[in-house]
Parts: C-alpha cells; sequence; structure tokens
C-alpha cells in the first residue's frame, strides 16, 4: 500500500526503534506532526519550547542511552535553531537525528518564506547530512541516517525533506533495525608493538575519554591497569566510565583536572590514550606536552591519531578489541617506584582540599544522597568543573556535559532528555548564568512532569570569565558581573515547579531531599560567593609543571 | 617540519554537492590547496577530484584521514612522485609585434606548444606539460607581454595497468 512521505518519516522512525523524539513543529512540517498524533500509540513526542532544548534534549538521551537521540524542526529559524545542538553533539561524537522540513522542491533557491540551506549550513557540523530530493529514497535515506550516526565514531547525521517530498505517496515496506557495524579489529603487530612499549616503560599511564564511554571500555582498561601496574586517568569526557574510587584512578586531568592525575601524567614515561583527542583543553601547551613520554593513541577514528599531539603508536581499531588483545599479550609487571610516586601525588592532593568549599560540599551531599544510577547532567562554566571533581560517580554513563563545544545552556535541555532515557530522575547542576540562557525549558519539564532537580549555582556573576579575569586580566571584570534581579524561587513556581533556597550545607542537604522526592522537577537556588574558584587550573596554553593551586599562585 | 608539494588523486561519487563537501573540509581544517581539479571518469559513477598542495607529513596524514572520512569519498591516493604522471593546460593570451613574433614562435617550437588563434597584436598558445613545464614556459613568456592566461590546475594517474579504483 501506498503511504504519504510524512507517514513514511514516523513509520522509518518506529521501524528503528525509536521511542522518544524531541521537537517543535511549524509550516515544513506540520505533515509529519499530523502523522505523529495518529501514531502516538508507538511513538511519542516531546515538544519543547525553543528547537535548540529539543536539539539538546535529544542529544541528552543519545547520552543516557548510548542510542540515537531524535530531533525534528521545521525549515528557516527552526532548522537554524538547531545549530547549536548539533555542533555540541558533533564536538562530542553523540549519535543524533535531526530531522527538518524544508519549502517544496521547486520553491528551493527562492529565497521562499522560511527556506535556508540547512544542509549547507550543516556541513561542517555533521558527520553526513542529506537534502531528499525523491519519495522513494526517503526511508532507506532515514535508514542509512541512523547508521552513519551510530557507526563507527558516532556523530550527528540530518535529513531534509522538503514539503511536497512528504506529501507523495510510495510503497513503504518496513526493514530491520540498522544495528552498529563492527569495528575494524585490532593488528596484530600493533598489539605487539604496544606491549613492548610497555615492558620498556617505568611508569606507564592509561589515560581515556569519550571514546572508551561510547565503546564501554571501563573494565578493560581497569584490567590492563591492573596487569601493568599503571594508574589511570582521563578527560573530562571519559568520567563515569570508571568508579571514581576505583583504587587506580586519578580522576580527570586537564585544565581543571586533579592535581595527582595532571601530575601523574605529565611525569609519566609512557601514556596510553584510549578514545582521546588530546584535546587542548586536556594538554595545555601542546609542544611542551609530556615532553618526555612516549604516547600510544588507540581510536576509532583514524584522523584522530597524532591530530593534536605527535605519537609513537596510533591504532585506528575498535578499542575494545585493542585492549583485549593487549591484555593476553602484554607481559605483567610492577612498577613499584611509580606507584609510591603515584601514592605521594595522592596525597598531595588531599593536603589541597579547602575547607568548608560549599560548591564541594553541596556536590558531595549529592553524591551521597541520590541514587547511584541517577544521570548528572550539568551546563558549562565554573559548576561544571566542580561537579567533574568533586562527584563520586559509581555507574557508567551518568554523566551528561557539554565538553567540546562547552555550550552553555547544554543542561536543561539535556537533563530532560536524560531522564526520558533513563526512565528516571536526573540531576542537573547548572550556574546562573547557563541557566538564563535556555531556562525556558523548565516549561517542558513542567509539561510532562519530567523527573528533574536542577541545582543552579548562583553567584550573581559568569564566574568562569570571571576567574580568567581575576587571575589574568588584572580584575577588570568586564560583563561578566549579572546585576539581575531574577529570583530562580519565584521564577521556578511561575513556570509551575517546586522551589527551594539554600544559603549553606545545612540549608542545602535539607532541600535537596525533598527536591529530590518532588514528582516533576523542581529548583533549589544554591547561593555561593562570587569569588569561588576552580583549583587547581593550568594557565591557557601552560603545563602542568606549574597548576595554579592557590589564589596566593 | 618541512613541507613538501604532493598530489592526492579522490573518487567520490558523482552527485549533487560532493565537491563542496570536499572543499568544505579542506576551509575548515585550513588545508591550502595550491590547485584543484575535478571531472568525469571510466566510472559514471564517480567524478575524480585531483588536489595539489603542500604541507607537512602530519599534514598530509590528516588530510588523507579526513578525506576517508567524508561519506561520498570512494577511494583516496597519493599520486607517488616516481610512478605518477602529472599534467596541466595552460592557455595564454601573449601581446606581438611584428619584431617579437618569430621569437615567440621559437619559443612556442622549443616547448612544443601549440598557436590556437593569431591576430596582428596577440597570440593564444595551449601547452600541456608538467608543472614546471608549465611554470618555464611562463617564464618565457613574460618579456613579451601575458594579456591573459588560465591554467586547468594539475590531473594525475598513476602508470601501470590498473585502474585506481580497483586497486
Amino acid at each position: 500500500m501506498k503511504i504519504s512521505g510524512a507517514e513514511i518519516v514516523v513509520e522509518t522512525l518506529i521501524e528503528q526503534d525509536i521511542k522518544t523524539i524531541f521537537g517543535y513543529p511549524g509550516a515544513t512540517v506540520i505533515d509529519i506532526y499530523d502523522q505523529l498524533l495518529k501514531k502516538n500509540d508507538r511513538i511519542e513526542h516531546v515538544l519543547t519550547a525553543h528547537e535548540q532544548g529539543a536539539a539538546h534534549a535529544a542529544d541528552g538521551y543519545a547520552r543516557a542511552t548510548g542510542e540515537v537521540g531524535v530531533v525534528l524542526a521545521t525549515s528557516g529559524p527552526g532548522a537554524t535553531n538547531l545549530v547549536t545542538g548539533i555542533a555540541t553533539a558533533h564536538l562530542d561524537s553523540v549519535p543524533l537525528l535531526a530531522i527538518t522540513g524544508n519549502v517544496a522542491t521547486d520553491m528551493i533557491g527562492s529565497d521562499a518564506f522560511q527556506e535556508i540551506d540547512i544542509t549547507g549550513v550543516t556541513l561542517p557540523i555533521t558527520k553526513h547530512n542529506f537534502l531528499v530530493h525523491d519519495v522513494e529514497d526517503l526511508a532507506d535515506t532515514i535508514r542509512e541516517a541512523i547508521r552513519i550516526a551510530k557507526s563507527g565514531r558516532p556523530g550527528p547525521v540530518l535529513v531534509d525533506i522538503p514539503k511536497d517530498i512528504q506529501k507523495q505517496l510510495c510503497e513503504f515496506t518496513p526493514g530491520p533495525r540498522i544495528e552498529k557495524g563492527s569495528n575494524p579489529p585490532a593488528k596484530d603487530e600493533d598489539v605487539k608493538r604496544a606491549a613492548g612499549m610497555i615492558a620498556e616503560a617505568g611508569r606507564p599511564y592509561i589515560y581515556f575519554g569519550g571514546g572508551a564511554v561510547r565503546a564501554d571500555a571501563g573494565d578493560l582498561i581497569t584490567e590492563l591497569a591492573d596487569k601493568i601496574d599503571a594508574p589511570i586517568g582521563c578527560s573530562m569526557m571519559g568520567l563515569s566510565e570508571l568508579p571514581t574510587d576505583q583504587p587506580r584512578f586519578l580522576g580527570m586531568q586537564g585544565m581543571h583536572g586533579h592535581y595527582a592525575s595532571s601530575k601523574a601524567m605529565a611525569k609519566s614515561d609512557l601514556i596510553i590514550g584510549v578514545g582521546v583527542r588530546f584535546s587542548d583543553r586536556a594538554t595545555g601547551n601542546i609542544d611542551r606536552f609530556s615532553a618526555g613520554a612516549r604516547k600510544i593513541q588507540i581510536d576509532i577514528d583514524q584522523a584522530e591519531l597524532g591530530k593534536n599531539v605527535e605519537i609513537d603508536l596510533g591504532a585506528a581499531c575498535d578499542i575494545c578489541d585493542f585492549l583485549r588483545k593487549l591484555i593476553d599479550t602484554v607481559e605483567e609487571k610492577k612498577n613499584p617506584n611509580w606507584m609510591i610516586k603515584i601514592e605521594k601525588l595522592k596525597a598531595q592532593e588531599a593536603e589541597q582540599e579547602l575547607p568548608d568549599f560549599l560548591p564541594e560540599k553541596a556536590i558531595k551531599a549529592v553524591s551521597n544522597m541520590i541514587d547511584t544510577d541517577t544521570e548528572i547532567v550539568t551546563d558549562v562554566g565554573q559548576h561544571q568543573m566542580w561537579t567533574a571533581q568533586y562527584f563520586e560517580f559509581k555507574k557508567k554513563r551518568t554523566w551528561i556535559s557539554s565538553g567540546g563545544l562547552g555550550t552553555m545552556g547544554f543542561g536543561m535541555g539535556a537533563s530532560i532528555g536524560a531522564s526520558y532515557g533513563s526512565g528516571k530522575r536526573s540531576v542537573l547542576f547548572t550556574g546562573d548564568g547557563s541557566f538564563g540562557m535556555n531556562l525556558t525549558e523548565l516549561a517542558t519539564a513542567v509539561t510532562y512532569n519530567v523527573p528533574l532537580t536542577i541545582i543552579v549555582f548562583n553567584n550573581g556573576v559568569l564566574g568562569m570569565v570571571r576567574q580568567f579575569q581575576t587571575l589574568f586580566y588584572d580584575k577588570a571584570y568586564s560583563n561578566t558581573t549579572l546585576n539581575r534581579k531574577t529570583d530562580f524561587v519565584k521564577l521556578a513556581e511561575s513556570f509551575g515547579a517546586k522551589g527551594f533556597r539554600a544559603q549553606n550545607e545545612e540549608e542545602f542537604k535539607k532541600a535537596f531531599a525533598e527536591a529530590y522526592e518532588c514528582e516533576g522537577p523542581a529548583l533549589i537556588d544554591l547561593s555561593i560567593d562570587k569569588d569561588s574558584v576552580v583549583l587547581p587550573m593550568m594557565r591557557p596554553g601552560g603545563t602542568f609543571d606549574k597548576l595554579i593551586l592557590g589564589e596566593e599562585d | 617540519m618541512s613541507k613538501s608539494n604532493f598530489v592526492i588523486a579522490v573518487y567520490v561519487e558523482n552527485k549533487y554537492g560532493v565537491l563542496t563537501r570536499v572543499t568544505s573540509m579542506f576551509t575548515r581544517r585550513g588545508f591550502n590547496i595550491d590547485s584543484l581539479t575535478v571531472g568525469e571518469t571510466e566510472n559514471p559513477d564517480y567524478s575524480r577530484i585531483t588536489i595539489s598542495l603542500s604541507g607537512t607529513n602530519s599534514d598530509r596524514m590528516q588530510l588523507l584521514s579526513q578525506l576517508k572520512k567524508l561519506y561520498n569519498v570512494r577511494k583516496v591516493e597519493v599520486i607517488s612522485a616516481e610512478s605518477g604522471i602529472k599534467r596541466e593546460l595552460l592557455l595564454i593570451k601573449i601581446r606581438t609585434t611584428t619584431e617579437t613574433r618569430a621569437e615567440i614562435r621559437d619559443v612556442i617550437d622549443i616547448f612544443r606548444a601549440k598557436i590556437i588563434d593569431y591576430s596582428t597584436e596577440a597570440m593564444c598558445i595551449e601547452i600541456t606539460g608538467d608543472t614546471n613545464k608549465v611554470d618555464a614556459f611562463i617564464d618565457n613568456m613574460k618579456p613579451f607581454g601575458i594579456i591573459e592566461m588560465c591554467r586547468t590546475g594539475i590531473v594525475a594517474l598513476e602508470r601501470g595497468p590498473q585502474s585506481m579504483l580497483e586497486k
């Protein structure tokens, strides 16, 4: 039987096991929305307040589940509002399918109402994109887009569908669910070389990132670390893949990483990078980054090997396959002197703890009060770094944060998506700056009664930029003081959510206990000092030898 | 790290917008291209893009990896300096006078170039060859006065019996 292009879109999503999509209607997607209404017993659509929120929600859903997140938007402004969300997913390798409507084929190129060349706009921020020219190709294009989004190194794919294509009729036969393609296996010669380099090393350090999370490689990383007696660190994108209290795990390294982790990386003689791109935030000055260490890099993406730092061995293959073969091949070894050094670094780190630091106390309190599989979502800024530093992760895939793009405003949409993905309550740590960007999504959270606890670290300033201004710009606070009079408690209430206020640890714990038990969304406005800073800190373009550890530095 | 010139041949799907995808990647990743040509191949499903550029060895590796990641790219290869045949075509319009005409014709003969348009004040010349030969010919024409010129950029094939697509 022939069905319309719009029906094909929805049937193909259902066929591909997509249960929830996020979006916002408009003129060029009315037909698809009509079908979504007719089929709402088989696929759920979540209407957000803004397309950007929908894109971040689909992203958060994908990060929480490991499945493809889907966002739907109309042409023109609907499509361009997705751009920041798509770019966020692109930089963090998140499998995302963005479907946009466009004006009818014969109008394309005429600057028609709400027409935009969205495949052109998103060319550099998608893994690939498609403009559908023929309804006969529609189902296969969506299937191919899903395959591309989730295979190899995941990423966002956009499918732009002109309105006339949605109306045309075409035969449709449901197809099988598209699975991730298998990744190329590790080459024995690479594994042997890696084993040889490990045998020669006295101070090995395993450094993993988001690629290890996508590949679910945490257990193998631990096994390798035990066999070769190495400490482990990660980039921000790697967080939650290993439990924070794993004895070999030193935590996040990088610009605001843990002291022991960053120092250990700088002092090691062999860095084994697993699913990391050695980003500038993680390495500081590239030319002087761990100059004394040999480097192995294992990644699914050939183009990442040696892109940012020079490496001695690169393997573009399935990370888990490489680790499994390496564990079988490598000789068991002990590095007693290195491990003594690591223990010293950990002890030094423990000494640096700030007494009575409210952000830390609040984050640690949340760590202790919630179910271990709660998704922890953040926005971008100081609160994000504090959460990365202090939260005690216990379960995999419980950390959702915008790493590569550093998108302020990511959190509200992403945490709604995360709640849909996990089917459980999420906790969002945000700041008054980031929250201000997309707080309209509170409306979405209330409408759908999304289980979500929002903690706003309210310092009345754009803290991260202010911190840079404090340290490097002579305390000239250009445009980082938010002289706003927003009452976040009243704001939450006006949206229909519960609001709580807290000024100290005791009040916060009490408020959180209550907020966490609310059925739908609840917000806690936690006042913190505007001069709280994220430490340690590496100067931009600096090295790990010279970390800023206190304000006197 | 030292820079060198290299030529890359890319088979891409012969579809709308594919050239933009390739060139947009160059812009985004900051690769600086000396020349780029595109045209039909033995297989109507594919076009062949020939890119000439200079860069370090790691630039070259990065470029190859990034090209291979593009969805519409079927095959990417570096045309080696030893076994590659590289040619480009130049059309050049030269000012002529009664005094210079004979001398210009001598140069044309030496370079095995061809006169394709002729008038009392100017002639249009066609020459094919590798980049060095074309550069040398242009240098020899400069003193006479170049009115305008147009180069195609490099096209290249590997020597030997096989096609790159089948390799």
